[in-house]
């Protein structure tokens, strides 16, 4: 070996020893971890194979038609126990999309609020802002989850005594009941009167921009596009004779009938997930707002623009500029974060797919990898979202 | 223009003292609190929240608290029982460690603090010493004393390790572990050889998208099976693998931005003096860069403090889960707020610290012009 790289060094016109050159060098090492890194897997996947042939373990997704035969406390599609795992999977991603979907919302909300409070002129409130910021992020979500779940919620009154708001929202142990809308057949045309007035609006205001970048006269756009968007539906909506009716949830023997029910596993994730992640997204505000310097406010004033129109024109969108990216990475931890519905059995992807039917399939390796590449996708996705948005506002430079 | 002739003598005025609305307390409370009719009305709903709030906490956790007794009967007048705490506080601590053997954690522990003080005070001599001997011959001590095996120290399985001392280990070994490694994975990323990065980034962008509850249940589920036939981990090394692991993705993203920002400059003069890549990196880039990115490599360690509780649902019973025991506990049923608030006052001292901390060393290595 060491003689035919002396001879391949003694045939180069260069003076310097081939294991010197940069090239060959890179070119070594990269076939040493490309070596290594096989070797680990196929290590690896031998490993797993034996081990699951000695354990009797089936390779495969052939389980995935095979009857589940357990219930699931909450599912979005049609479920019970006669279901295939594969419906089981399903359910739980759809669990696992919907607890993500409203934390988000939850969370966002919130979470500006505070971030606006934490800078607020008013003493008291930046201090109760800063406050929750410092208390809620320094506290594990787990412990904030099983904190909602065991410590709040099972401590509330049985359904005889629920916490009531209005007669129409009900708090107790089973969780929370809300009203649930009776949509009848005409309600699709307000549907339709909704979706038309986003286009419209859209159009509207694509259309202003381009007069106004042309004439220089400017339209109401987001009057109107208010009024498409809201005023429309309404206007359908008592025109079709208020084709909604309210379905009220009612104490029944020894618990709520009707309406629209939550079990209390969502109610508790739901809120550890916002709070903690408000707690994050608040700095962020927070932290994007003051990255406009002052100079940019002064500026835009000297030029002219109304306090409104400064805030709109100037400030937003140079914070956001900051803010959308960490915001959309708290998304994804967010989101991630739902996992941790297993403590308290909210069936969500892990609790139903990596645990109920891990342990009754004993599918370890295909679970286990499904449920990553689930989370992996998802996060993907959000990250591919988030290159497109850091390209399309980059500052443009010289 | 006035055309008076007559002279007058300019006699000065003594200063009129500052209006009584617009200094002191009365000042400071009208700027800050009562600026305008609606700063006034938060301030005042602010204030009436506040008011529905504290005081029945402050009632519940110290006025109408218990603090004496043995036993659940000795909680009687309503508040907080926090003899619940003190009658576990052991098991909280220790977990099921033997009470014999306890001082060995209790030795380990304070050798740490002792060995960690010098490094805070400033101008202590051979820093340096004291550093390296934290990280490469400290654990072995603490793992001997914590396992025992040798030198007459009976044997504790890891199974006994419980409590904060789980907590802390974990996240102390999950800390010393995630670091190199993301180092090494941040170089891996930005090197000029395709095959490095890519495994880097594969690397990376594995761990960084799935939750660590999935890694936990890969380590203890899937893990076994990868090793050969009798080959087998202890519970605790293979969630320690897992943690590691998930949080050395994050670290190297970290340590990346921070290499991102030394200008090109930095590796050029680094090259023309004539250091190979292993010692520009340690001896030019990193320094600067890991001083960069001390906030964010905090942030890490915070996270990956606050992760640590995710060990209880693989069952290990780390500070949470010996709480969790102990609300379940029969005999103490119906006391589950005092024991999280104890577990999230434990968590919140240790995450504010170190955050208060980076916030210091932020300020004291700013170079940055403040307003």
């Amino acid at each position: 070996m060491s003689n035919e790289t002396k001879s391949a060094a003694a045939h180069t016109p260069s003076r310097t020893a081939i294991w010197n050159n940069p090239t060959f060098r890179s070119l070594v090492f990269q076939a040493i971890v490309l070596i290594s890194v096989a070797a680990f897997f196929v290590y690896i996947v031998n490993n797993t194979l034996t081990n699951m042939a000695q354990r009797g373990i089936s390779t495969g997704f052939g389980f995935l038609d095979l009857q589940a035969g357990f219930g699931i406390l909450m599912s979005l599609i049609e479920y019970d126990e006669t279901h295939t795992y594969g419906r089981t999977f399903f359910v739980g991603l759809l669990n696992t999309l919907l607890v993500s979907f409203l934390g988000i919302l939850c969370a966002t909300l919130l979470g500006f609020i505070i971030g606006i409070a934490r800078l607020s002129r008013n003493w008291l409130i930046a201090r109760i802002a800063a406050a929750y910021i410092e208390i809620f992020r320094n506290i594990p979500l787990l412990l904030q989850i099983l904190f909602w779940y065991f410590a709040v919620l099972s401590a509330l009154p049985s359904p005889r005594q629920s916490l009531s708001l209005l007669d129409l929202f009900f708090l107790n142990v089973r969780g929370l009941y809300l009203p649930a809308p009776q949509p009848e057949a005409a309600f699709t045309a307000v549907g339709v009167a909704f979706v038309l007035g986003i286009i419209t609006s859209f159009l509207i205001a694509r259309w202003a921009h381009k007069r106004q970048d042309l004439t220089g006269q400017q339209f109401p756009v987001l009057l109107t596009g208010l009024g498409l968007i809201i005023g429309l539906p309404v206007l359908v909506f008592a025109v079709t004779g208020f084709p909604l009716t309210w379905e009220m949830p009612a104490l029944q023997g020894f618990n709520f009938r009707g309406g629209l029910s939550v079990i209390p596993e969502l109610v508790a994730l739901l809120l550890a997930l916002s709070i903690y992640t408000a707690a994050f997204i608040a700095e962020i505000v927070r932290a994007g707002i003051l990255a406009v310097s002052h100079g940019q406010t002064e500026a835009s004033f000297a030029l002219g623009l109304r306090p409104t129109l400064t805030l709109r024109l100037v400030v937003i969108p140079q914070a956001l500029r900051v803010i959308i990216p960490p915001l959309t990475s708290q998304y994804l931890n967010l989101t991630k974060n739902s996992s941790l519905a297993t403590a308290v059995g909210y069936p969500d992807l892990v609790a139903v797919w990596a645990g109920t039917t891990l342990n009754q399939t004993g599918q370890a390796v295909e679970i286990i990898l499904m449920t990553m590449a689930v989370y992996l996708i998802i996060s993907l996705l959000i990250s591919t979202f988030m290159n497109w948005y850091n390209k399309k506002t980059a500052l443009v430079e010289r | 223009m006035a055309q008076s002739t007559a002279t007058q003598t300019f006699e000065r005025h003594a200063d009129l003292p500052p209006p009584v609305m617009a200094v002191g307390v009365l000042g400071w409370l009208r700027t800050n609190l009562f600026s305008s009719i609606a700063n006034t009305i938060l301030t005042i709903a602010a204030v009436y929240l506040l008011y529905l709030a504290i005081p029945p906490v402050i009632n519940w956790a110290f006025i109408a608290a218990d603090w004496v007794g043995a036993t659940r009967e000795d909680c009687t007048s309503g508040g907080a029982c926090w003899v619940f705490i003190l009658a576990r506080l052991n098991q909280f601590i220790y977990g099921f460690y033997p009470e014999l053997q306890q001082w060995r954690v209790n030795l380990a522990f304070g050798l740490l603090i002792a060995l960690f003080v010098p490094l805070f005070v400033r101008n202590f001599p051979n820093k340096a010493w004291v550093g390296s001997f934290l990280l490469f011959g400290y654990p072995i001590i603490a793992f001997v004393l914590f396992y025992g095996g040798i030198l007459g120290l009976p044997v504790v399985s890891t199974d006994q390790w419980g409590g904060l001392m789980l907590t802390l280990i974990i996240s102390a070994v999950g800390m010393v572990a995630s670091l190199p490694l993301g180092v090494l994975l941040a170089l891996g990323r930005r090197s000029e050889m395709p095959i490095v990065r890519a495994f880097s980034v594969a690397f990376i962008e594995l761990w960084r998208g799935v939750p660590l509850i999935t890694v936990l249940f890969m380590s203890s589920v899937m893990l076994p099976l990868f090793l050969p036939e009798g080959v087998t981990f202890d519970k605790l090394l293979r969630a320690l693998i897992g943690i590691t692991l998930f949080e050395s993705a994050y670290m190297a993203e970290v340590v990346r931005g921070g290499l991102q920002a030394i200008p090109s400059g930095q590796y050029e003069a680094a090259k023309a003096l004539g250091l190979n890549f292993w010692k520009s990196m340690s001896l030019i880039i990193l320094p600067q860069a890991l001083k960069l990115v001390i906030p964010g490599i905090v942030n890490t360690l915070i996270a990956l403090f606050k992760d640590t509780t995710l060990v209880i649902i693989i069952g290990l019973f780390d500070i949470l889960g010996a709480v969790e025991a102990a609300i379940k506990d029969p005999s103490w049923l119906g006391y589950a707020v005092e024991g999280y608030v104890f577990a999230a006052l434990i968590f919140w001292i240790f995450c504010y610290g170190m955050s208060r901390y980076s916030q210091g060393l932020e300020r004291k290595l700013s170079t940055e012009h403040n307003r």
